[in-house]
């Protein structure tokens, strides 16, 4: 699932089913872009597996780990490796709108300032732009209308 | 019978637990027996990390899940326990078991089991080595209906059919 392109993967996406399979579709489709991300499943692996799977993914230096569940194993995974590598920046509960930001702000960021303040500061802008783009749209004042935990 | 679920899963705590079992359930704590996340206070806390805030967490060791068993069954509440491996499984119900007859488990889902060197091929979710399926085979015999099934939609697989393989992988 790693994409072909020669330039390495900025950060790892990982998550349920085809979750960074398919969130990764989305992005190539609406970018062009298919070698920012390093995608990785659960799906039918152990505790242990998880860990190994991602361990091999952020050995090429990526420092964004993004997932899609706070409870998920692959979040676990990646807040075990944090403890090794403190640098390690953990996104979960990840949207469209966030990686898009995210592809779009990263290189031209990251290439002309201190590259660790960078990534930093990118991630959390991109979560920002996500966390925003999740509404209602129709009727207001429906009570729960924001989206579940 | 407010431990609904005694599962056997090596991710512990994970989405399929948390939200797949803990929303229709309304499940509202979680008792994680295992022996080294009751040493590290570091892996409980990044247990603890991933559940949501109305839903608590217990740890304990096999010894002092034992001990604790009644107090989470007479808990108005709904809960899960949950063991990484079936030898603590199997631990925890002949500890319970001896310490309080009338409130023996009396039944184990096997959630999720993964491929491992020296296990073989149950399920998608279940590999099992020689010795893992005997002691399902013992828990079965001492009375305790052991099924597989790892989301609440899924049908639960009878043991006999997951070890003869009938169940398909």
């Amino acid at each position: 699932m790693t994409s072909n392109a020669p330039t390495p993967s900025r950060a790892v996406l990982a998550g349920h089913g085809d979750f960074a399979a398919g969130l990764a579709s989305a992005v190539a489709q609406i970018t062009g872009r298919d070698d920012v991300f390093t995608t990785m499943t659960n799906r039918g692996l152990s505790g242990e597996e998880i860990a190994q799977t991602m361990r091999a993914a952020l050995d090429a230096g990526v420092r964004v780990v993004f997932t899609d569940l706070p409870a998920g194993s692959c979040t676990l995974a990646a807040r075990r490796l944090q403890r090794e590598r403190p640098e390690l920046l953990l996104v979960t509960g990840v949207n469209l709108a966030t990686l898009l930001d995210f592809v779009f702000s990263i290189d031209a960021d990251v290439e002309d300032t201190e590259m660790e303040d960078a990534t930093t500061r990118v991630t959390a802008n991109a979560v920002e732009k996500g966390r925003a783009a999740l509404t209602v749209v129709g009727r207001t004042g429906t009570p729960g209308a924001r989206g579940a935990a | 019978m407010p431990l609904e679920l005694y599962r056997i899963d090596d991710r512990l705590i994970h989405g399929q637990v948390v939200v797949g079992w803990g929303r229709p359930l309304d499940i509202r704590f979680i008792v994680l027996v295992d022996d080294e996340v009751a040493a590290s206070e570091w892996e409980q806390e990044l247990y603890r990390m991933g559940v949501p805030p109305e839903m608590e967490v217990f740890f304990h060791d096999v010894g002092d899940a034992v001990a604790a068993h009644a107090r989470y069954v007479a808990d108005r509440r709904r809960g899960i326990l949950l063991t990484g491996d079936i030898d603590t499984m199997r631990r925890l119900v002949e500890g319970v078991r001896a310490a309080t007859p009338a409130q023996p488990i009396e039944t184990v889902n096997l959630g999720g089991v993964h491929h491992r060197v020296g296990r073989q091929s149950k399920l998608r979710y279940v590999f099992l080595t020689a010795e893992e399926e005997a002691a399902l085979r013992a828990l079965q015999a001492r009375g305790v209906t052991v099924t597989a099934q790892d989301v609440p939609s899924a049908r639960p697989v009878p043991l006999d059919d997951v070890l003869s393989g009938r169940a398909g992988t």
